[in-house]
């Protein structure tokens, strides 16, 4: 589980405020809104990328965070992949079988000895996921994983993002994707210039927005 | 033929040393201050350092270890550690300066990754490095380039004493005043080769990982 309780955030003249935000294990929770309405600055908080002004963020376990364009290292695919666990310490030999599951289960396994810099960027994501995933964490912190992403490597992360949660952990997906926030989300949240609009249960949400900036949002429609 | 090996062998042995000794602080403190992305005193003094004359750090070691001066009692003018030294002080803003313009590149999102995974803020260094190495090996060959084939400091702090402290940029010189061209000019190649040579060397290193 991870709460935030009264977070603030100040960067320049943008300002973040959110009363109450939680994710679940076994839930994904979807973080709507346009450019600019504190998704990602959200999202970093509730890493402990970023310390709130003011209010608390609570993790219970590790929540990997995994940026929109991950970082990876100047290594072997493999190496990657063993990367978080490695910072946990453990060996490397015992490092590397262990993430040799997750290639398998990202379909990076033949790739495993290539330089991670060669990776095509669907491929450079699912590696970013495989290495989150190992570390085994209580859940995933998703900065919008799919974007500029082929439909094919899209449903790929959109299947491991599934098993996540069926496997018990807990997502929070930062998404400008509609569609995606539907096929995935338990419960969704909308953001406006960085204030919390709606939230709740996907279905409802969805369906019947109560705030008319919501509908307007959902519809297509520009919202600042 | 033999005077020219051991002059070679002697500059390899004072640049590498040289090289070694800045680098044993250069690239620390360029990670350091990469990852600290601020400090522009630091940064600047760094950068500024890139363009410090051999002559002026001949000098300063100079009066350091000339017989009046503080250090004086150590004897070392005119030795092999007081060119070390010297070409080590040409060296350092060289390797730190690369070092940190690497780091700083790279620190901001191996923290994040870092921090991303559950790991600590003291791991962010070493990873950096790792991360790095490709540019600290590139920082390492700018120093030892610049070390090697510098004269002005070691002509001051060396004195071209021949079987001591003869390298082959002051044998250059000695060789081009007397009007010998053809022996300057074949010291040139060989220096010139030792410094591909070990460039090469580096470029394998690095090459390996």
């Amino acid at each position: 589980m991870i709460t935030a309780r009264g977070i603030t955030k100040r960067l320049g003249a943008f300002a973040l405020r959110v009363e109450h935000f939680s994710a679940r294990q076994g839930e994904v929770v979807a973080v709507l809104g346009p450019s600019g309405a504190g998704k990602s600055t959200l999202l970093k908080l509730l890493a402990g990328l970023l310390a709130p002004d003011s209010g608390e963020v609570r993790r219970e376990g590790l929540w990997a965070y995994l940026e929109q364009d991950p970082y990876l290292l100047d290594r072997p695919v493999w190496a990657n992949a063993a990367f978080g666990r490695r910072l946990h310490g453990e060996s490397a030999d015992r490092a590397r079988q262990a993430t040799l599951y997750w290639l398998r289960r990202v379909g990076l396994l033949g790739l495993a000895e290539r330089p991670a810099r060669d990776l095509s960027g669907g491929e450079r994501v699912r590696l970013a996921l495989a290495r989150a995933l190992a570390v085994e964490p209580a859940g995933l912190l998703l900065d919008e994983p799919t974007a500029n992403l082929d439909p094919a490597n899209v449903a790929r992360v959109e299947g491991l993002i599934r098993e996540a949660r069926d496997a018990g952990q807990g997502v929070v997906l930062v998404t400008h994707n509609l569609f995606q926030a539907r096929r995935l989300a338990d419960r969704a949240l909308f953001l406006l210039a960085g204030e919390v609009v709606e939230a709740g249960p996907a279905p409802a949400f969805f369906t019947s927005p109560r705030d008319p900036r919501t509908r307007a949002f959902l519809s297509g429609e520009m919202v600042w | 033929m033999s005077e020219v090996i051991e002059i070679t062998l002697r500059s390899l042995l004072v640049s590498g040393l040289a090289t070694l000794l800045a680098a044993l602080f250069a690239v620390p403190l360029g990670l350091y201050l990469g990852l600290k992305g601020s400090g522009r005193a630091g940064r600047a003094a760094i950068y500024a350092g890139m363009a410090l004359p051999p002559v002026v750090a001949g000098l300063f070691f100079y009066f350091l270890f000339s017989r009046s001066g503080p250090l004086g009692a150590l004897g070392l003018l005119y030795t092999l550690p007081a060119m070390v030294l010297a070409e080590a002080l040409l060296a350092f803003p060289l390797i730190a300066g690369f070092t940190l313009a690497g780091a700083a590149e790279r620190a901001p999102r191996v923290r994040t990754l870092v921090r991303a995974l559950g790991g600590t803020e003291r791991q962010v260094l070493p990873t950096l490095l790792v991360e790095s190495r490709r540019v600290v090996v590139a920082a390492l060959a700018a120093g030892f380039g610049a070390a090697i084939s510098e004269v002005g400091a070691a002509t001051i702090v060396g004195g071209d004493i021949r079987h001591a402290t003869r390298v082959l940029t002051t044998a250059v010189v000695l060789e081009t005043r007397r009007g010998n061209l053809e022996a300057a000019a074949a010291l040139g190649a060989v220096l010139l080769g030792v410094a591909l040579l070990v460039n090469a060397f580096l470029v394998m290193l690095e090459a390996r990982r």
